[in-house]
């Protein structure tokens, strides 16, 4: 890596994109949609209760899978193009 | 075959397992014992990483937990589960880039300071001490109730079995045992769920269960769950709550708490690339979801389970009498896990919600309630739960082995994570850094037997406080160590001197704040304050706090830095190397 500080640092400020947007969606899910904007879900039904349940009880974790295994994939890609990755 | 004749064989059963695979792991250098070798396969580690977070508490109380909070209590679901995406973005890629054995190796390397890794330290025992305790406690329930031996002497079994695969092997026998007893604990879990949902919904699936309709009544099943409890006074089970706050704080602590815990961390040691280390935090949380989705399921309908059991005809009708209760009352009473008091003298089993006033003053007194009368502890839901739905003898062997296998394989993690702090961080970072390879093993297998000999003791003497102390475990490793890792791979501007007073002032910032409330090292009478929301600062519980002490962290690590001096070059390049995958190649020493 030393040589290509410039790579470097773009390589770096692509993590945190990538790690800024998915905390976005990793906040919005469990702290949003099933805690603070459950009251706003509330007219969605879903088996016998509201949306902001379900996410507390099954979407969240659904969501978190999803997300590590996104992350993973995009970044896996993301240190090749950088030629960062290893052998 | 009686019941007791079928939970040995379960249980011994696996016991044996264990011990083989112990045999074969056996550990041949200082890096097998501390991180199995380094190759392990990431679905491997992702499968040992489950029973390993996996505990007791999961196990056998988050059920018993939810069903008893409903919605309130969905907490745990998130906060146990979100912390993987944290691990997963935030930590155990640059820390296996990294590419030590012990997590205050990295604080202390980083900050260029022994007194930051002594901090680590201390903080890593503290938390893993008090985690262990429980383990030790939740394995003794299940020994003194299924194999109907002595706690003491199902402690000291279990004891054995610990020490032999885990003095062996090191992290290597750990890592192989795991895999089995996350296979035994996930079969423990869902085949009773699946049943139970068969049974009340017709779906197999418990998590697809939970959302359809309740086969009796042809009402979605957790409208049918709200409307028994509120006919007995309890709040509806999907009620929202008014303290947003403490619940986004308790998650947020829950959640921080389990990306800083370092028996988890050093999991991700084991796996050959960094982008392994990525994967298998995912592949973690799919194991983990088997469980952590089949939970809720479990909690609503063993509530529905219970009330129906004490009022088959309806609510509104009698409930059953004392004398005609089925048989797992009977055998839980004896474990007084269960207690029956007839408070109206009927010879009947009221169970309602004495709490709630305005029940109490209507409709119980019309009834002539006079209290509730049937006391049951969270803990029994998952472990009653094979008798309640009525299921074979070979489920509940099943289950008394699943609940063995989650508490032993938490316990061997955090009992790894002590003895390599010990042996690692203690004795060749600080007392005989000249130790040779042979040396440090030989240390590291006796601080095994150390620890979980200490462990044992603490299991069948459990102080008073156990059931507080795992609040204690989240906000050390929320408020102390989570941050001083995130800052030491995000920031390079973060120097000793800040790192060292952010860990000790969100440790000391936490610890104040919890005994205050819960009385001061626990001990009963010394609280300054009444622990309940109405003294909480702005509704804050004790149990919330720790998210709170990783911000204070934070911001004191960054202030103090930047009114000090900037870490050397050789620092700003190790930080610059954790950043970037290439050239891991394996965990090692030096």
């Amino acid at each position: 890596m030393s040589g290509h500080s410039y790579d470097a640092e773009k390589y770096w400020k692509a993590n945190l994109r990538l790690i800024f947007g998915s905390l976005i969606v990793w906040a919005l899910v469990s702290y949003g949609f099933a805690i603070l904007l459950r009251p706003m879900l509330a007219g969605i039904a879903v088996g016998g209760t509201d949306l902001g349940f379900w996410f507390a009880q099954q979407g969240s974790i659904l969501t978190f899978i999803a997300l590590i295994f996104f992350y993973a994939w995009r970044m896996n890609k993301i240190d090749e193009q950088f030629g960062v990755h290893e052998e | 075959m009686s019941q007791f004749a079928i939970n040995l064989i379960f249980v011994g059963g696996s016991f044996l397992l264990y011990i083989l695979i112990a045999i074969w792991a056996k550990a041949g250098s200082t890096k097998d014992f501390y991180v199995a070798g380094g190759g392990v396969h990431p679905i491997t580690n992702g499968m040992a990483i489950g029973a390993d977070w996996m505990s007791a508490a999961s196990f056998i109380s988050m059920a018993g937990l939810i069903a008893a909070g409903g919605y309130a209590n969905s907490t745990f679901l998130m906060g146990w589960t979100g912390g993987y995406v944290l691990l997963a973005m935030l930590l155990a890629p640059y820390l296996r880039k990294f590419g030590k054995f012990t997590v205050p190796e990295f604080i202390g390397d980083r900050f260029y300071s022994k007194n930051a890794r002594l901090v680590a330290v201390v903080c890593l025992i503290v938390a893993s001490v008090t985690y262990v305790i429980g383990q030790m406690a939740g394995a003794g329930v299940a020994f003194s109730r299924f194999l109907e031996v002595e706690a003491t002497t199902g402690l000291i079994i279990a004891a054995v079995v610990v020490f032999i695969y885990a003095v062996l092997g090191g992290m290597k026998g750990i890592t192989y045992t795991q895999v089995a007893q996350y296979c035994v604990l996930i079969v423990a879990y869902t085949i009773p769920a699946v049943f139970i949902s068969m049974q009340l919904t017709g779906n197999a699936i418990p998590p697809l269960g939970l959302f359809s309709t309740h086969a009796d009544s042809g009402m979605p099943i957790l409208d049918k769950l709200n409307q028994v409890i509120t006919d007995l006074g309890f709040n509806e089970y999907t009620a929202d709550i008014d303290n947003k706050l403490n619940m986004v704080l308790f998650t947020l602590s829950l959640m921080i708490g389990t990306a800083g815990l370092p028996h988890v961390i050093i999991r991700f040691f084991t796996v050959p690339k960094v982008a392994d280390a990525r994967w298998s935090a995912g592949w973690a949380l799919v194991f983990i979801a088997l469980l952590y989705l089949t939970a809720p399921a479990v909690a609503s309908m063993a509530r529905l389970n219970l009330m129906t059991t004490i009022y088959p005809e309806g609510t509104a009708a009698q409930p059953i009498e004392y004398d005609a209760r089925p048989g797992w009352i009977q055998t839980w009473e004896e474990t007084g896990l269960i207690k029956f008091e007839d408070k109206n003298s009927d010879g009947r089993i009221q169970v309602y919600n004495d709490k709630n006033e305005q029940f109490a003053s209507t409709t119980a007194q019309e009834r002539g309630w006079n209290g509730n009368e049937l006391v049951v502890n969270n803990d029994i839901l998952v472990l009653a739960n094979p008798e309640i739905a009525n299921l074979p003898g070979w489920v509940i062997g099943l289950i008394a082995a699943g609940g063995l296998a989650a508490a032993l394989s938490t316990a061997a993690g955090l009992l790894l994570a002590i003895s390599s702090a010990v042996s690692h961080d203690l004795i060749k970072g600080s007392i005989n850094p000249n130790i040779s390879e042979k040396g440090e093993l030989l240390a590291a297998r006796i601080s095994m037997a150390v620890a979980i000999v200490v462990a044992t003791w603490l299991g069948i003497n459990p102080p008073g406080f156990a059931a507080q102390v795992v609040a204690l475990a989240f906000g050390i490793a929320a408020a102390s160590l989570f941050p001083a890792l995130m800052m030491g791979i995000f920031s390079k501007r973060v120097n000793n001197i800040g790192a060292i007073a952010g860990m000790l002032s969100g440790l000391i910032f936490t610890l104040v704040y919890i005994f205050m409330y819960k009385g001061w090292f626990f001990i009963p009478g010394t609280a300054n304050l009444p622990d309940n929301a109405a003294n909480w600062v702005m509704g804050i519980s004790p149990l919330s706090i720790g998210a709170v002490g990783a911000i204070v962290n934070f911001a004191v690590a960054f202030v103090v830095s930047n009114v000090t001096e900037e870490p050397p070059v050789e620092i700003q390049e190790l930080v610059e190397s954790v950043r970037y995958p290439r050239g891991a190649g394996q965990a090692q020493d030096h």
